[in-house]
């Protein structure tokens, strides 16, 4: 741990106006964990005693005192997964990383922990690994989790998705489908939609695949530019409700034809999104 | 001025008043353990309970922490909360039945025993060690870590503080064991009252470790290791 590296964070915050939390958040997402002496500057630093930072760090389940490891397993053990059979999966996890829920490996790969629910109980049982959400997990499964972590997951879930998360979107006005077959992106029909930013219209196509990111657009549009989505057969705007979980820009909504809504940013380059499954055809 | 009645008493006083004020200036004893004058009520042992109203709408609140309000009917010695009252003092008998403060409650209250697991918890997690340092101490030493079952005082990462005045405070107001420092010669003790039972940190198998966040203790001068 670096003291300027947290003070700069601590810094960064306090200038945005920022709480406690997201200090540290930040730290730990850092270093994986709160190292004694971050907490220590925090509390010199934001002028809070060292007691009031010490109960809030041990308050929330999601921070952790003890360095963890390089990934972090999750297994929701909620009452839903539960019921599914979340036990065997978490006893999976520790027979295959010959740790307990709460402990780290020795190699500090991964660490495991048990949390309750994650909000997306209809998937159940439901794991996650590094942000990445595994659904109906089933203890023959974890093995292959596990493998795909050490081998870099973000490459790993964009094969997986290619075999079971594809999105089939639709218009939430017209209802008339945004799928466009005669335009494969990674494989799969693209999702088309008419993009409007800076006096600029042209359309818009995404990847359907759910983890994939990848764009291609009539105009090139730089990164951070704020874009606003239309059905290409309504002309309505593709208005989301809430705002992005990342960067706060206005989300874009459409309708998943399995049932739920699924939301991205409307902010080139950002990652943001809210997938809202209420069906059960995933 | 606010005006309420009290057990059918009419009383007039200042708004942000308390019931728990509201009641002792009628003279109506309430109970307490978690309140002290000159720290901020918390509101941790629900001991100080008295009813609003009446019929089945009627609601069981910590007086020491509601604020008194227009119109209020408040009744502090009704058959429910004197069954409330009851119950968080076996709870209390339950959790820590060394205290001497809890002890006398109990027996004021005909309480005489309890009927569940019996511990010997070494804190109620009432608070007042916390506030009387941050309030009275000006210390800010000692404060609550975790949650749920795992919450507890102490100060951060157990170790020394350097907030810590050591004027012990803090073991003073402690209702969970101000036997603390008696150590085995009462004549040393803070507060005498404990002399018929052993001090926690001598009788070391019932309890974890020695229970004062002084370091080193200047109370009862034991070495801590
Ligand atoms: S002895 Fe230390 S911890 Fe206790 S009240 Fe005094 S300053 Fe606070
Ligand atoms: S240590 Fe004593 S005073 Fe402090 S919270 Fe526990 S019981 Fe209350
Ligand atoms: S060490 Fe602390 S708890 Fe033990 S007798 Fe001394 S003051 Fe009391
Ligand atoms: S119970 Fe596991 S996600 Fe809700
Ligand atoms: S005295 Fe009111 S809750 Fe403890």
């Amino acid at each position: 741990m670096k003291a300027e590296e947290v003070l700069s964070i601590i810094d960064r915050h306090q200038d945005q106006g920022d709480g406690l939390i997201s200090v540290l958040e930040e730290i730990q997402s850092k270093y994986s964990y709160l190292p004694p002496e971050a907490l220590k500057l925090v509390a010199e630093r934001t002028g809070r005693s060292p007691v009031d930072v010490y109960g809030v760090a041990t308050f929330y389940k999601s921070f952790s005192l003890k360095p963890r490891g390089k990934h972090l397993c999750s297994v929701c053990m909620g009452t839903a997964c539960h019921v599914r059979g979340a036990s065997a999966v978490a006893q999976e996890f520790t027979r295959q990383l010959g740790v307990k829920p709460g402990e780290t490996t020795p190699d500090r790969e991964f660490s495991l922990e048990t949390v309750n629910c994650l909000g997306a109980c209809a998937l159940g049982p439901v794991a996650v690994v590094d942000g990445h959400y595994f659904s109906n997990v089933r203890s023959s499964r974890v093995k292959q989790i596990i493998t795909d972590t050490r081998a870099g997951l973000d490459d790993a879930e964009r094969r997986a998705d290619l075999r079971d998360f594809i999105l089939n979107v639709s218009c939430s006005r017209c209802n008339r489908s945004l799928m466009d077959p005669d335009h494969p992106i990674d494989g799969s029909p693209s999702i088309r939609v008419t993009a409007a930013f800076e006096r600029t219209h042209g359309w818009l196509r995404l990847s359907a695949l759910y983890g994939s990111f990848t764009v291609e657009s009539e105009y090139p549009i730089r990164t951070d530019v704020l874009v606003d989505f239309f059905c290409p057969h309504c002309h309505t705007e593709l208005q989301g409700a809430s705002h992005c979980p990342l960067c706060s820009a206005p989300m874009v909504s459409m309708i998943v034809r399995a049932g739920g809504i699924v939301q991205i940013c409307s902010r080139r380059g950002c990652r943001g999104h809210i997938l809202d499954l209420n069906g059960s055809g995933f | 001025m606010i005006s309420l009645t009290i057990n059918g008493l009419p009383v007039s006083v200042e708004e942000g008043t308390t019931l728990l004020e509201a009641a002792q200036f009628l003279g109506f004893p309430i109970p307490t353990l978690c309140h002290m004058e000159g720290l901020s009520p918390y509101g941790a042992c629900r001991l100080c309970v008295v009813q609003l109203g009446d019929g089945p709408k009627a609601r069981l609140v910590s007086s020491c922490t509601y604020p008194a309000q227009e119109g209020l009917k408040v009744r502090t010695a009704s058959a429910r909360v004197v069954r409330a009252r009851k119950m968080i003092l076996e709870l209390l008998l339950a959790s820590c039945p060394q205290s001497k403060i809890i002890q006398d409650l109990a027996s004021a209250h005909q309480v005489s025993q309890q009927r569940f697991r019996q511990e010997h918890e070494d804190c109620i997690l009432c608070g007042l060690c916390v506030r009387m340092c941050e309030e009275q101490m000006m210390a800010k030493a000692i404060g609550f870590r975790n949650r749920g079952e795992r919450r507890s005082i102490g100060t951060p990462f157990d170790i020394k503080s350097e907030q810590c005045r050591l004027c012990g405070g803090c073991i003073y107001v402690c209702p969970a064991c101000q036997l603390r420092c008696t150590y085995t010669e009462p004549d040393k003790a803070i507060c005498g009252g404990c002399a018929n039972l052993s001090p926690p940190c001598v009788e070391k198998e019932q309890f974890d470790d020695m229970m004062c966040y002084m370091n080193p203790c200047v109370a009862c001068e034991i070495e801590k290791d």
